[in-house]
């Protein structure tokens, strides 16, 4: 008794110690080990998963480039070219990907209640979603981007200029960006049509609710097509046409070319005003 | 700790679809409750299911935001400030876990002792504590998702306690325990309250949860704070549920005492020589029982005192005297508690 008291009074002590708590990406990489952990303790589906993703993502780069040797030149570009500007667009957004995909999920999280639990702990809901069932498989996702690079790279027929290479970092890192933001919108939206439509069925309307579900899948695709194809129009494209040296053929002003980062900006602040903006209109379920 | 005036949080429910537009009429979970925890209370948040316990639960916690009032927690604001109020705050659902289902337990603590940035040291001491207060030590190494439940909510007390929280928050810790589970689970709160000082506030379907462990008890019914005060209190408020139980030689007509006076009692109900006999608020259960033996011949008495769960369904359903006819009843029995006192 006596001693549990001393522990009590002794810990309590301890506890007025400062703390450092993780920030938000030390906080991504430690429930991302964590998940890994997890994941490790099924070693033989981690591994029979791993060779999966390995061999899509290696089918995958195969195909697109029997695709493309084949057929000499597109719409006036070389073989080397397309290949270029469908690998740093395909490197963009595996990065996201591996790192924000999840977020899409969201929805489930909302609709089960587990979003609760995420909210009472002192990390960003966000990180936690984005975390969530972590595996370095994940990585997988980069192969057949990287494998289409690095075909296509060695092939360009341009000078490489220090701009030029710092160009395609700046494109590649961008694109992770702009997509980043897509994902954490696509999110974000969830809280609301989650919401509205949760709130429609609790209260057992329900069948209205059901003949509305096959419009929002059809709405949803549809955004997420657009969404994802329009900004690659602003960020892949403008800066590939500064590496390769090329006009453009809208005739926008030069300084679109150089634009992706301000673009990227933008686009993760109204991604993280959403976020901001979902979660206060979060509603929780009922219990 | 807690200072809540005057929260309302209402949904927008959207109402059967007419034509284009459907009707949008707010409902409100949450209708102006106010009231004030002080450091190291133990406080039972009761009501009936839908009266807006959760949704207190939620906003408190800062996982929904208030539709209008203030509302401070450990000094914040609990929607603004969620994360840093996240530090100094324990919370459980019974319903589902915060622990990683495929981690074990050990690791699940682990993770959350970097979560919430505790220093090594302070962690050892406090998770050897935990372990022993809910002899966790069998299951440490045991996958959560391998866990009994009620291994599991003892898993999930240690996690919402490893930081040393000022305020745990508990919303239905015992649902679906065992008893021994249950008694653990008790014995623990009740002494983390007495030993550490944690602020607790429960919210339960189990009354012996609130008779074992809550010294002051809230309710809450559609949306408003009902009841504020002691238990004992409450059972005195509405102790007018005391009923004699009468069985007589033989059967005879519905006994009639005190007939004239303002004390007058006659049996509710009769089953062959048994009678019920209700006793009015204050009446002197002696005298009923005197009176009554020198009037008839009786075999047996029994005297049954309304039980906690008994005074709580009546007030959840209005059918005590002090609840005026009709609803709601805004803070009638805090209104009766002051006539009586």
């Amino acid at each position: 008794m006596a001693e549990a008291a001393a522990g009590t009074a002794g810990s309590a002590a301890a506890g007025a110690v400062p703390r450092r708590s993780p920030g938000p990406l030390g906080a991504y990489a430690l429930l991302a080990w964590t998940w890994t952990r997890a994941a490790a303790r099924y070693p033989a589906s981690m591994v029979l998963l791993a060779l999966a993703t390995g061999a899509v993502g290696a089918l995958d780069a195969a195909a697109i480039g029997l695709l493309f040797t084949r057929a000499p030149r597109i719409a006036g570009f070389e073989v080397a070219e397309v290949l270029f500007l469908y690998g740093t667009s395909a490197l963009s957004f595996a990065v996201s990907d591996i790192l924000l995909g999840t977020t899409e999920r969201l929805g489930q999280h909302v609709r089960l209640g587990t979003l609760d639990a995420m909210l009472v702990r002192p990390v960003s809901p966000l990180v936690q979603v984005a975390a969530e069932e972590f595996t370095p498989r994940r990585f997988g996702k980069l192969v057949p981007a990287v494998g289409v690079l690095a075909l296509a790279l060695p092939r360009l027929d341009v000078p490489w200029t220090p701009g030029r290479a710092a160009m395609v970092a700046l494109m590649v890192v961008s694109g992770a960006a702009i997509f980043g933001g897509i994902w954490v919108l696509t999110g974000a939206v969830q809280f609301v049509l989650v919401d509205s439509h949760g709130a429609t069925k609790s209260l057992t309307y329900g069948g209205a609710f059901l003949t509305q579900y096959p419009m929002t899948m059809f709405a949803r695709d549809f955004v997420r097509a657009v969404t994802f194809v329009v900004p690659l129009a602003f960020v892949n494209w403008q800066p590939a046409l500064y590496v390769l040296d090329r006009p453009d053929p809208l005739g926008l002003p030069g300084a679109a070319r150089f634009a992706s980062p301000a673009v990227a900006a933008a686009v993760c602040a109204a991604a993280a005003a959403a976020w901001r903006a979902g979660l206060r209109h979060y509603r929780s379920t009922g219990s | 700790m807690i200072e809540a005036a005057g929260v309302v949080k209402s949904f927008p429910v959207r109402g059967r679809r007419r034509g284009l537009r459907r009707s949008r009429t707010p409902l409100r979970a949450v209708d102006g409750v106010s009231f004030t925890v002080e450091p190291g209370e133990f406080v039972g948040y009761l009501g009936p299911n839908g009266a807006g316990k959760s949704t207190t639960i939620k906003m408190l916690t800062g996982i929904l935001t208030a539709t209008s009032g203030s509302l401070r927690v450990c000094g914040l604001d609990p929607s603004r400030r969620r994360t840093a109020l996240a530090r100094r705050l324990g919370v459980v659902f019974g319903q589902r876990t915060t622990l990683w289902w495929d981690l074990p337990l050990r690791d699940s603590l682990a993770l959350v002792r970097r979560l919430y940035g505790v220093e090594r040291e302070a962690h050892r001491a406090r998770l050897a504590e935990l372990t022993a207060l809910l002899e966790l030590e069998p299951f440490l190494g045991t996958p959560v998702r391998q866990l009994s439940l009620g291994q599991r909510m003892r898993g999930d007390l240690a996690a919402a306690l490893l930081h040393d929280p000022e305020l745990l928050v508990l919303d239905e810790p015992t649902i679906g325990l065992d008893v021994v589970s249950k008694a653990t689970v008790r014995d623990f709160l009740e002494r983390i309250n007495a030993e550490r000082g944690t602020t607790i506030l429960l919210t339960t379907h189990d009354l012996g949860d609130i008779e074992r462990l809550c010294r002051r008890v809230l309710i809450v019914d559609h949306g408003r704070l009902a009841y504020d005060g002691g238990l004992d209190e409450l059972r005195r408020t509405v102790d007018a549920d005391r009923v004699l139980v009468v069985e007589l030689a033989r059967p005879g007509p519905p006994i009639v005492l005190g007939d004239g006076g303002p004390e007058r009692i006659e049996a509710e109900r009769s089953e062959g020589p048994r009678q019920w006999l209700r006793l009015p608020r204050g009446a002197n259960a002696a005298a009923v029982v005197a009176e009554l033996a020198a009037r008839h011949e009786v075999r047996d008495i029994a005297l049954r005192e309304a039980g906690i769960e008994e005074v709580l369904a009546g007030l959840y359903r209005g059918d005590h005297a002090y609840s005026g006819p009709g609803l709601p009843r805004p803070r009638s029995a805090v209104d009766q508690r002051s006539t009586v006192e």
